[in-house]
């Protein structure tokens, strides 16, 4: 598994919720670096075939990191921050973007 | 190497004829040039489209209306041979007016297509609220549309995997990076000079999307053949919520939606223009207004091979020999005919009547 490698010490701990799991991290971390440091490796279900999927590349190329961030559906957990109190949820399927 | 039939051109012309040529039973060779080709063949929305076709070419619009009724059987026939599902479906199709203006001329146009094919080509026009339920989300600027029943879609780059995969599993031979640098006729043969070798067969078809016009020129044949570019953009995936094609917006199996679409003559040039996409952009707003939620993933610009009127050409050399050229800018929607209609016919060494007016001929000024 992960192991965080603590690159600022003095920074200010945050906590996120990821499906209703209260996830401690540093500030200016990544949301899919918290998650995969809390042991989390499910991040979504595909939308065509329900597979289950978590970060590939954490450089915002692969897609395949994709979570809902405080209701807004297919973000890439990789390229946000995490922010105190922020709701994390898995990104199943398709986002629900039509009308 | 020797063969019965050289296609040159592997994209979605070339890969039909190849493929329908070797269904009738020829040894058929097909070239593909690589990767320094335009492959018009690999940016296709996807529309399998009648609505918008030959509205001042009868035969054009029938041969487009030919090729859509082939469809379900073709698609069906590739993805048993190939175990490659084309995601082909015809539920209907929407062309949808943003203004009075538009759906005047819209209702003209749509009245005169149907008057010239004697009634083959069926649509309806539709006021907002018929609109409504048949289309969930449309924004306010939509005042009404047209719909054709004949109208439908399917996946461009597994027709273009299914028709590779079709001709190969018919025993089809293929050579990749051949480049064709000449063409020499002696008696009834045709030889050609590639990158990596020499052929020789009968029959000759050049498909080559936008390498056509210097191949035809070979045979002393005027193809004017010029890159017309189109931009699109892909969303991310989401929940199907739209159950038919429209002209500029649909959403494929996966969910993704494509946008489209535009034309800007710039040459040799397929990159992209944020002005061009911006404007895309706009009027999918339009129609659709909670697309401003969903995020492009991709964008791309394509060349459409395209040529004066906007007509495909299909035509013979005038010294008689065997060979054909065909070049159009629908190669989606024309591929059910291509690979069994066209095909067929170059097979016996003629065209078919249906396209006896898409000859070179109508370019020359007299």
């Amino acid at each position: 598994m992960f192991t965080e490698i603590a690159t600022d010490p003095g920074a200010p701990t945050v906590t996120i919720v990821f499906e209703g799991r209260e996830i401690a991290t540093r500030a200016g971390a990544t949301v899919a670096a918290a998650l995969l440091a809390a042991g989390e490796l499910h991040f979504r279900d595909t939308p065509v075939g329900a597979e289950r999927r978590g970060p590939y590349c954490l450089m915002g190329v692969c897609f395949d990191c994709l979570v809902e961030i405080d209701g807004e559906p297919n973000r890439q957990a990789c390229m946000a921050t995490v922010r105190d109190g922020m709701r994390v949820e898995r990104q199943r399927g398709a986002a629900g973007i039509g009308p | 190497m020797k063969a019965d039939a050289i296609v040159i051109g592997g994209g979605m012309v070339g890969a039909a004829l190849a493929y329908g040529l070797r269904r009738q039973g020829l040894d058929t060779l097909m070239l593909d040039e690589g990767d320094v080709a335009f492959r018009a063949a690999r940016g296709n929305f996807g529309l399998v489209w009648v609505q918008s076709k030959g509205f001042d070419c009868p035969e054009y619009a029938a041969w487009t209306r030919r090729s859509a009724d082939l469809w379900p059987d073709f698609s069906d026939e590739i993805e048993e041979l190939t175990g490659t599902g084309l995601q082909h479906q015809r539920p209907g199709g929407l062309h949808v007016c943003l203004s009075g203006a538009e759906f005047e001329d819209r209702t003209r146009q749509m009245r005169d297509l149907s008057e010239r094919s004697g009634g083959a080509f069926r649509y309806e026009m539709l006021e907002r609220r018929a609109l409504d339920n048949l289309v969930p989300g449309l924004g306010p600027d939509v005042v009404g549309g047209s719909y054709s029943p004949l109208d439908g879609h399917a996946n461009p780059l597994y027709l273009l995997r299914g028709l590779h995969a079709g001709f190969r599993a018919l025993g089809g031979r293929v050579r990749l990076d051949a480049r064709v640098t000449a063409i020499r006729r002696t008696g009834a043969t045709y030889r050609l000079e590639t990158g990596t070798g020499k052929l020789e067969a009968p029959k000759l078809v050049i498909a080559a999307g936008l390498g056509t016009k210097p191949l035809a020129a070979m045979l002393g044949m005027t193809a004017p053949i010029d890159p017309v570019r189109g931009q699109i953009l892909v969303t991310e995936r989401a929940r199907p919520f739209l159950g038919m094609p429209l002209t500029w917006v649909r959403q494929t199996g996966e969910g993704s939606i494509m946008i489209g679409e535009s034309r800007e003559e710039v040459g040799f040039d397929d990159g992209t223009r944020w002005q061009v996409q911006a404007r895309i952009a706009d009027r999918a707003r339009r129609i659709f207004p909670f697309l401003e939620r969903a995020r492009i993933v991709r964008t791309w610009g394509a060349l459409r091979p395209y040529t004066p009127d906007g007509l495909p050409i299909y035509d013979r050399p005038p010294d008689g020999a065997d060979a054909v050229v065909a070049s159009c800018h629908s190669g989606v929607t024309l591929a059910a005919v291509h690979a069994g209609v066209l095909a067929p016919a170059i097979a016996e060494g003629r065209l078919p009547d249906d396209v006896g007016g898409l000859g070179t001929g109508r370019f020359h000024v007299h």
